[in-house]
């Protein structure tokens, strides 16, 4: 490798460092997964949850409204809860404006690697499109694919494959204190 | 000058099995759909040549032994049964001691090294004829890659015997698995067709799957979470160096494959809930959308010839089977049965397409013919997925999981049969045979 495509690569690195960092304060997970382990990936966020009580927090959000909406196999379409789940999620998100959002989607262990990951993708996407109806602007959304990489809970049963199929709104950013 | 031998005695022996009652059938195996009695043969440790020799004598031997052994066409008769002592690679064969014992093959050895350069001779011999087949053959090279040679005489005989290519002398890219379930640890890692030689490529940070080895063998692609989303990335394997290629804005990238060529990639792209395959140039970098509907287009995989491309397609309700130009175009469905298809991967031969199947809460992997016809399961289980072909179209090679359990590398033959646990270090998926080594 040449010192010219060195440089390069650590520009994109960096570039791509700078891309990932949410915007301001933390990460709150919650989906399963340990955020994006990368090269990029050395900071630790921090962020308040807040009390759950407080309708603004986002203790309230993951604990009260729900993180997180579920599908049926091999299917995107939203469930009456789903909505319901998701339309709570848009009235807090209007109501918090400072946080983003990181939409996974996941696929249970009953199909294969790859055809899950585009699974995952469009389930992410349904979740989107449907915040974006409610008026949450695209600008403040992300979606990711996790195929089957990262399961709630791994057992060889169907409760597990019904909680696996889901969508997670990570919410990020906004008061650090 | 291989080619020519190997050549010549395949020649000579398929001439007068067309006349000679099976009795007299000279050593040939015809790998067919039936049910095989597995050949008897016998390799002896190869003969040191120097002192220095000896330490090699006997694992030469087994490794041989093991990979006709693995093959399920071979069935070894061990050495205590044996009569006969090999102390010369050159003094005559007592042929009658080993037809005592029933061994129809005889494979001898001889072995000498200097240094950290060794010297490897083999010889095959039909038992029953009383004749040597092939002329007998010399590899050199380093004692690092003893094993190596081994699976290069392994090679020779296999195809002399089935005047089928080899495929012992070959390597596999897969994923490395360790931690908890629900946040795995996966790591690219390269390790020899029987599982030694195990080298991790990846540190494990970066989530990482469904790796693809390079025709030559020289590079491999697979799919990388390192910066958050899906990404191709593409590593030299002799130097390490990678790099993520084929950038899509607002596109999650994945399922890579090479064409035949090596010079470009057909990969998957997602986004606004719709999948679809690109062709990426690696030289130029320019990219050409191969497929454009509103559905999942993924797990592509190229003909042999470099003309079509195979890939599956949720367009008619469930994943099925697809054949597209290699630019592009009219695909057509080659899969009718019952279930979902997925992971269509061309056989080097270019005449079958292996597949993953589920129907019915069961995992199959399966072959059927480019046109979709005479499909056949080869498999079955809780999950099999993910098959990849030996580069002699024989074996194929998948991950399998139990109810339960953690994912292991299993094969089995085209035929159905020999269905074996591949050795690796811990749990292991998405296997990726690479090419025979020059």
């Amino acid at each position: 490798m040449t010192l010219t495509s060195k440089t390069l690569l650590v520009l994109a690195a960096l570039a791509l460092a700078a891309c990932n960092n949410p915007r301001t304060g933390g990460t709150f997970g919650g989906g399963g997964t340990d955020g994006f382990g990368g090269f990029n990936d050395g900071g630790i966020q921090s962020g308040m949850l807040g009390d759950p009580n407080d309708p603004n927090s986002v203790a309230h959000f993951q604990q009260r409204i729900g993180d997180r909406v579920f599908f049926t196999t091999d299917s995107s379409s939203l469930s009456e809860d789903g909505r319901a789940t998701l339309n709570a999620q848009a009235r807090w998100l209007s109501a918090n404006p400072q946080f983003a959002i990181l939409i996974e989607g996941h696929a249970d262990e009953r199909g294969t690697r790859e055809y899950n990951v585009s699974l995952g993708e469009r389930r992410a996407n349904t979740v989107m499109q449907y915040l974006i109806a409610q008026g949450i602007s695209a600008g403040r959304m992300r979606t990711v694919s996790y195929g089957k990489e990262r399961p709630v809970e791994a057992c060889p049963e169907q409760r597990c494959w019904d909680i696996n199929r889901r969508a997670v709104t990570v919410v990020s950013g906004g008061r650090t204190s | 000058m291989t080619r020519y031998f190997l050549l010549l005695s395949i020649l000579l022996l398929a001439m007068p099995g067309t006349i000679l009652p099976a009795q007299a059938q000279p050593l040939r195996l015809q790998i067919t759909e039936g049910v095989i009695e597995p050949m008897p043969f016998a390799v002896p440790a190869f003969v040191p040549e120097n002192s220095a020799g000896s330490q090699f004598a006997d694992a030469l031997a087994r490794v041989v032994a093991a990979n006709l052994t693995n093959t399920g066409l071979f069935r070894e008769v061990p050495r205590e049964a044996h009569i006969a002592r090999v102390t010369s690679f050159d003094a005559g064969v007592s042929f009658a001691d080993w037809r005592a014992i029933n061994v129809q093959a005889l494979i001898t050895g001889a072995v000498e090294v200097s240094g950290n350069r060794m010297s490897v001779k083999f010889r095959l011999f039909d038992v029953l004829s009383g004749q040597q087949m092939g002329q007998g053959m010399q590899f050199a090279g380093s004692t690092d890659n003893w094993r190596r040679m081994a699976h290069k005489v392994s090679d020779a005989i296999y195809s002399r015997i089935t005047g089928e290519g080899g495929y012992f002398d070959s390597r596999v890219v897969f994923i490395s698995e360790s931690g908890p379930r629900g946040n795995r640890t996966k790591r690219l890692a390269i390790m020899d067709q029987d599982g030694e030689n195990v080298q991790m490529l990846t540190d494990g940070r970066a989530l990482v799957i469904a790796p693809r080895v390079a025709p030559a063998g020289d590079r491999a692609v697979y799919t990388s979470y390192e910066t958050g989303s899906p990404r191709v990335a593409l590593m030299n394997l002799a130097t390490g160096q990678r790099q993520l290629v084929g950038d899509i804005p607002g596109a999650m990238t994945f399922s890579p494959r090479f064409a035949p060529d090596g010079r470009s990639l057909v990969l998957s792209a997602a986004r606004g809930g719709n999948t679809d395959l690109y062709r990426l140039d690696l030289g130029s970098g320019q990219m050409l959308q191969l497929t454009a509907s509103s559905s999942i287009a993924t797990s592509p995989s190229f003909s042999p010839d470099g003309r079509f491309i195979t890939f599956e397609s949720d367009r008619s309700g469930t994943s099925q089977i697809y054949i597209m130009p290699a630019s592009g175009g009219e695909a057509r469905r080659i899969s009718f049965g019952q279930g979902r298809y997925s992971t269509p991967v061309w056989s080097p031969r270019g005449d079958l397409i292996a597949f993953t199947k589920s129907h019915a809460g069961r995992f199959h992997i399966g072959v059927m013919r480019t046109d979709g016809s005479e499909e056949r399961l080869l498999t079955a289980s809780f999950l099999d997925e993910g098959p990849t072909w030996a580069p002699n179209g024989r074996v194929i090679m998948f991950t399998r999981e139990t109810a339960g359990g953690d994912p292991a590398l299993f094969s089995v033959d085209i035929t159905g049969r020999n269905l074996r646990r591949v050795p690796t270090p811990g749990a292991a998926s998405d296997p990726a045979w690479g090419p025979l080594q020059p």
